[in-house]
């Protein structure tokens, strides 16, 4: 069984600063647990001789060329903003850092 | 504001409580595209100019690795003295600020490009402190924020915030101390010398622009403070902005009366993020450590490991130039520089452009006395860097004149006004501004012998003997000559006429 709580759930929902009623706490807390119940399924196949990876692909080194390519112009750029000012996105007040 | 915090005396407070201090400086690399996508790593061209779906975290941008980067990130770890991962991989710090779009940071956690160096550096005492370093690990910039409305650019009492993207997703270098323990009442220096040492390898290795005060170096200082006699290890802050050397020494000497006042009144420490104030020199609370440092890492799924191969760091590390610490051994050795007088020329950032001024021809003294004296005077004036008003073949040229005879110290001064004002070479300002010294001996004895005339007085002091009354003649001629005379060959003459004018003036 899962041990996703609901204390869990509110605590991730405030560092991604996602206002969540209790009921949206509770429901989550379920599908969460269901996910993890899922992934963790993994484990029951994978054996001590399969190393643990961060990448299904084995590759390594994957560069690209120091050079310049164009960018968004400012106009595509800001096109997806809630706010703007100017060619700057606007964003509410910050209170709670500092 | 922040309040004004009590603080101790700085002996007192090292009387009471042994400092431990510890690092993070990090490192803006100088590549051309950013970390992770190909847009321009610069600034200047507008707000928002520099994006992409990548650094602004849309839908469907893929981050890639850039190649330079990489061996930026390495040389600059070779030349801290660390050992390369044989594989390195980047990982997400998860945080929900709007300095980044993407709503983490690509970092790395577990297996940083570099790790285990050494770096000694020396005090102005002499005293040689080996700060180890804990790991150099590669991460992409936050974008930049403004705050607007309230009380003017500050954070509290903000209306709302403008952010500009353009820094975003720019490379960096992150260089993590271990725990600095025995710096004692030399903590503050420490601070500041390390800083400056990092500044120093990262302009010698061409990595970075290394201009603290466009934050291409900024610093992070770890303070705590151990109560004498006790092994425990006191709560730390974290003192964040620091973007001068001057100011690394100064938030690590606050940080250190701060606390010790703060435990000597029984209070005690938060473990903490603060700020510091360059006008008002204190630091202020930040957020607190706790929850906000929940960052969820985990390997960032859009990137494969970094892998560098033996060779590689290898041939990498043939193209580390000589380190800083011993070319300037070398330098000061080789032009007999006094300690005093390569400090001036070192915390004056001179050392280069002083080596080209030599190189160039230029005695070692002269080189230093025009480049820390005049050149670094009017650049002060005018709130430059030195070097950006003249070159050191210009400034060799003007030696020159001056060692030749061609010019005094007062005309060469008119003569480098001239060069800074782009009229051309030294020379040529000679010629264009008709500054050279009149060595012409007939123009000057006329002049003698006028100046004598009309001061018979003076005449008659000379013949007594009283040799320091030809100053008031050699005022006379050189201001006849509007300055453009040798003032020592002007003295020898008017003694020498003085001998053999005639007794009665003419007139």
């Amino acid at each position: 069984m899962s041990e996703i709580t609901a204390e869990q759930v509110a605590h991730l929902a405030n560092l991604a600063r996602i206002d969540l009623s209790s009921a949206e706490i509770d429901r989550l807390t379920i599908e969460l647990g269901q996910i993890v119940d899922s992934v963790a399924k993994v484990a029951e196949v994978a054996t001590p001789d399969v190393p643990a990876t961060s990448h299904p692909m084995p590759l390594t080194n994957v560069f690209r060329d120091d050079v310049v390519v164009p960018s968004l112009s400012v106009e595509q750029a800001l096109s997806g903003a809630p706010d703007r000012a100017g060619d700057k996105f606007r964003v509410p007040a910050i209170l709670d850092e500092e | 504001m922040a309040a004004k915090a009590e603080l101790m005396d700085y002996d007192k407070a090292l009387e009471l409580f042994e400092p431990v201090l510890g690092f993070e400086v990090h490192v803006e690399l100088n590549t051309k595209t950013k970390m992770f996508c190909g847009c321009a790593n610069e600034f200047g061209s507008g707000a928002n100019t520099n994006t992409c779906p990548t650094c602004l975290g849309l839908p469907g941008g893929l981050p890639q690795v850039n190649r330079q980067a990489i061996e930026s990130s390495i040389r600059l770890g070779l030349a801290l003295g660390c050992e390369i991962a044989e594989t390195s991989r980047f990982a997400r710090k998860n945080y929900f600020y709007p300095d980044t779009a993407k709503n983490f940071q690509t970092s790395q956690y577990d297996e940083p490009i570099a790790f285990n160096g050494q770096l000694t550096i020396e005090l102005e005492s002499g005293r040689q402190v080996t700060v180890d370093i804990e790991r150099a690990h590669m991460e992409d910039d936050a974008g930049k924020l403004t705050h607007m409305g309230g009380a003017a650019g500050r954070i509290q009492g903000a209306d709302y915030s403008l952010v500009d993207y353009n820094r975003g997703g720019v490379p960096l270098v992150e260089i993590v101390t271990q725990m600095i323990e025995g710096a004692e009442a030399d903590a503050p220096e420490i601070g500041k010398t390390y800083v400056a040492a990092i500044r120093e390898i990262v302009k010698a290795l061409g990595v970075s622009n290394a201009r603290m005060e466009e934050g291409n170096v900024r610093c992070d200082a770890n303070v705590s403070l151990r109560p004498r006699g006790s092994n425990i290890l006191g709560t730390r802050t974290e003192t964040k902005n620091v973007n001068s050397l001057r100011s690394v020494e100064r938030a690590v000497r606050y940080e250190i009366q701060r606390q010790a006042a703060l435990l000597t009144a029984g209070g005690t420490i938060t473990q903490e993020t603060r700020h510091w104030h360059e006008d008002t020199g204190v630091t202020s609370a930040g957020r607190p450590k706790s929850d906000a440092d929940d960052y969820r890492y985990f390997p960032e799924p859009d990137l494969v490991p970094v892998a560098p191969s033996r060779a590689w760091v290898e041939e990498l590390r043939a193209t580390l130039p000589e380190p800083p610490a011993a070319r300037r051994k070398r330098l000061q050795a080789d032009w007999g520089f006094v300690n005093l007088e390569f400090q001036d020329v070192v915390n004056s950032d001179l050392l280069d452009v002083l080596e080209a001024t030599i190189a160039a021809g230029a005695p070692a003294q002269a080189a230093r006395k025009w480049w820390t004296g005049e050149i670094a005077r009017l650049a002060n004036a005018t709130g430059v860097s030195a070097d950006s008003l003249v070159t050191p073949v210009q400034v060799a040229a003007l030696i020159e004149l001056i060692t030749d005879g061609t010019l005094t110290d007062r005309l060469a001064r008119q003569v480098l006004e001239g060069v800074i004002a782009g009229e051309g070479t030294p020379s040529e300002v000679v010629a264009s501004r008709g500054l050279a010294v009149v060595s012409d001996d007939g123009a000057l004895i006329a002049a003698i012998d006028q100046a004598l005339a009309s001061q018979p007085d003076v005449l008659a002091k000379i013949r007594d003997g009283k040799v320091q009354a030809a100053g008031a003649v050699i005022g006379a001629v050189m201001k006849a000559m509007r300055g453009q005379a040798d003032a020592a060959r002007v003295r020898e003459l008017v003694l020498e006429r003085a001998g053999t004018a005639p007794a009665e003036s003419a007139e």
